[in-house]
């Protein structure tokens, strides 16, 4: 039986179709699309197709507005470092505690440079609240900059509302969508959010390729400067191939975005439903009501998200958790803490993330071997006894913290 | 995923002695602050001989926290808990064939849980006597407490200071950033201002030196030296070359590379991954250069 993977919010698998789109641009199409001679005629038409491709794909007004960078993080620092460097005036940010580390490494940076960062509380759903936020905006503020769908939760904030209400107040929107892009419907012609992120490689285009969308108009400072690329706005020679493979990827995900909201939802919500049905102790972060359709994150007490990893990957299962432990840097995962949830469950969350490969039958096998996972390591736990948490946990056991 | 060694899957998947030891007369209930991992030890010790009769542990936590406590258990029984209390977290970790920096506290936390146990069996209350801090360097598995701390303790003012007295970015260089990040704060604290040290002109080489590991001989190092050198040298044979050990002074490690090595394209990188091994074995900063270079570089040392 074959491996069944379930981490697509961290990296997805490219496209087979895809892979054959790119390969006339490594050793025959592979000059510069700069070039006047004819290994490169056709590489500036390529691209200016894949250009085409995603607009549509996130509904911009004009081609000119996508810049393609080399991911999602450049693309983000990208925007936000424009919006400093073109309102020197302007010296504070607002942004949320749930970010991605692409835009809260960046900040906690700018703090250190004199920046004022102002990060939106979540509250035990992972939502914001908007009448803080709307108490924030002020003449100060250079840009905000609000993910559309968080990466552990799936978590939508409102972030065309948001845009709206910045722009009422006079400032620049920013939202990192790398999650929401080919899952959500998008239609940016009509919003006011001024610059979007989104990345190749989570909608089956492979790593290394980004995009930077810029609407017409938006004041902009590049981060590379350097030869004409990009009309200016993001110097270096094109990555040609992965360009030409993130307008397939755009194309394939506007054709399955109907497909992500049905059966990839179905088999997300059976997943879920299966799994709580027979493990006790375990429930959703997030908020169900409103998040992306094919990630499902959850908690199962009393154990640790890393030792769940290690069994299911024994089974032929890949999910991901935000468990301190699976990070370089041992923090527990700052979404889960943002939202409250206690150590003892924040600890044992696992992420499932679906794509439009997985199978009903792959979801099924996943429902039966996750309870015996869960149930060999709770006999391993000091908070568990006879199949069942023991009594008041957290006074039956209480370590000594060193 | 972490590299995890074969032991260390090994305690995980089939750990031993899970579960609370009936009839226990000692318990350890200790966690890591760093990474939330927690662990409950029950002991049943001899009265007579005061020798671990059993083990237990129960753990929740992450694979090698798991393992770890199981090591330790495996380790501690039949032990009288005098030679118990000698086991270091060092000893945990060797047991299971290492374990990757970010992960030695999890060892840390299994050897305070066996000191908590025993001082819960002698009814004494047993006292932490370390603080743990973020992980700076990743290659000799050191904190920003132990940093901190010994930056006020010597004054230390720069970054080759630090590397010299705690070996924090004496060998990849890649935390560098952070241990400048500590040297601002704590110089602040005394109101000082950090200064990074110069660039230094290429003609004069400088080589830092760190602090040597205390206690170990020239002869002890040079033993361990050769044994890293055997372990590699199969690998080198099988490719028609070999090498050999001519000296060791100070830290710099003098070899000869004979066989299909010798006028060899990729010798110098075989060289760097040796000295790369070298330094991880041994925890010290050691330099690999071929013996027939050496006249060279003697020169290079003179001026």
């Amino acid at each position: 039986m074959s491996d069944i993977y379930l981490d697509n919010n961290a990296t997805t698998m490219v496209d087979p179709e895809i892979v054959n789109e790119m390969l006339p641009f490594f050793s025959q199409q592979f000059g510069n699309p700069s070039s006047m001679h004819s290994f490169g005629n056709q590489v500036g038409r390529a691209i200016k197709k894949a250009r085409q491709q995603v607009q549509m794909l996130i509904g911009a007004q004009f081609d000119s507005e996508i810049v393609f960078t080399s991911c999602g993080t450049e693309s983000n620092s990208t925007a936000i470092l424009s919006a400093l460097k073109a309102q020197p005036n302007r010296k504070e940010i607002i942004t949320t505690t749930v970010e991605h580390p692409a835009v809260l490494t960046l900040c906690e940076y700018l703090e250190k440079d004199g920046y004022t960062i102002h990060r939106l509380a979540v509250d035990g759903r992972g939502q914001i609240d908007l009448d803080e936020y709307r108490g924030l905006l002020s003449d100060k503020i250079a840009i905000v900059s609000v993910m559309w769908a968080n990466n552990e939760t799936g978590t939508l904030f409102p972030v065309e509302d948001m845009a709206r209400m910045a722009h009422d107040a006079g400032i620049m929107f920013h939202t990192d969508a790398v999650q929401a892009v080919g899952k959500v419907p998008i239609n940016l012609a009509e919003s006011s959010i001024d610059m979007l992120s989104l990345s190749g490689h989570k909608l089956h285009a492979p790593k290394g390729i980004g995009v930077l969308y810029l609407k017409r108009g938006t004041r902009f400072r590049p981060l590379l400067r350097g030869g004409h690329q990009e009309r200016g706005r993001r110097a270096g020679t094109e990555n040609a191939a992965s360009i030409v493979a993130l307008g397939k990827a755009a194309e394939f995900a506007m054709q399955h975005m109907d497909y992500e909201n049905s059966a990839v939802r179905a088999m997300r919500d059976r997943l879920e439903q299966g799994i709580l049905a027979v493990v006790s102790n375990a429930f959703i972060t997030g908020n169900p009501e409103d998040r992306l359709p094919n990630t499902a994150n959850i908690a199962f007490e009393y154990i640790e998200g890393e030792a769940i990893l290690m069994l299911l990957n024994k089974a032929g299962i890949a999910a991901s958790s935000g468990s301190a432990c699976t990070s370089g840097s041992l923090e527990p995962s700052h979404v889960m803490r943002a939202m409250g949830i206690p150590y003892t469950a924040a600890h044992g969350t696992i992420r499932f993330s679906l794509s439009r490969y997985n199978t009903m039958e792959e979801i099924e096998r996943v429902i039966e071997a996750v309870p015996p996972v869960i149930e060999q390591l709770r006999k391993l736990s000091p908070y568990w006894e006879n199949g069942a948490p023991v009594e008041d946990p957290e006074k039956a056991f209480a370590p000594t913290y060193a | 995923m972490w590299d995890y060694s074969e032991k260390v899957k090994e305690h995980f998947f089939n750990p031993k002695n899970a579960g609370a030891v009936e009839g226990s007369n000692a318990a350890g209930e200790i966690g890591s602050i760093s990474c939330g991992d927690a662990l409950r030890l029950t002991l049943k010790v001899d009265p007579e001989s005061e020798v671990i009769l059993d083990a237990g542990f129960q753990t929740f936590g992450c694979g090698s926290a798991i393992a770890s406590s199981s090591a330790l258990t495996e380790i501690i029984k039949g032990m009288s808990i005098d030679q118990a209390l000698k086991v270091s977290n060092q000893d945990i970790a060797d047991y299971l064939d290492g374990l990757p920096p970010e992960k030695m506290h999890c060892s840390v936390m299994g050897r305070e849980a066996l000191q908590a146990a025993v001082a819960d069996y002698r009814g004494e209350v047993w006292r932490d006597d370390h603080e743990e801090g973020a992980l700076i360097c990743k290659c000799f598995a050191i904190d920003a407490v132990m940093i901190e701390d010994t930056v006020r303790a010597n004054g230390l003012r720069t970054v080759e200071e630090v590397v010299n007295y705690t070996k924090a970015g004496g060998s990849c260089g890649t935390c560098h950033e952070g241990i400048e990040e500590i040297l601002i704060t704590v110089l602040a604290e005394q109101g000082e201002v950090f200064e990074a040290a110069p660039i230094q002109p290429t003609a004069k080489q400088t080589v830092v030196i760190p602090q040597k590991p205390q206690g170990k001989t020239n002869l002890q190092r040079i033993r361990e030296i050769e044994k890293v050198i055997e372990m590699v040298r199969p690998q080198i044979q099988a490719d028609h070359g070999d090498v050999e050990l001519v000296d060791v002074v100070e830290n710099t490690v003098f070899i000869n590379m004979t066989g299909a090595c010798s006028g060899c394209q990729m010798a110098s990188m075989t060289l760097s991954g040796i000295q790369q091994l070298l330094i991880q074995e041994l925890g010290e900063f050691l330099k690999v250069i071929p013996a027939s270079k050496a006249g060279a570089l003697a020169q290079v040392e003179e001026c």
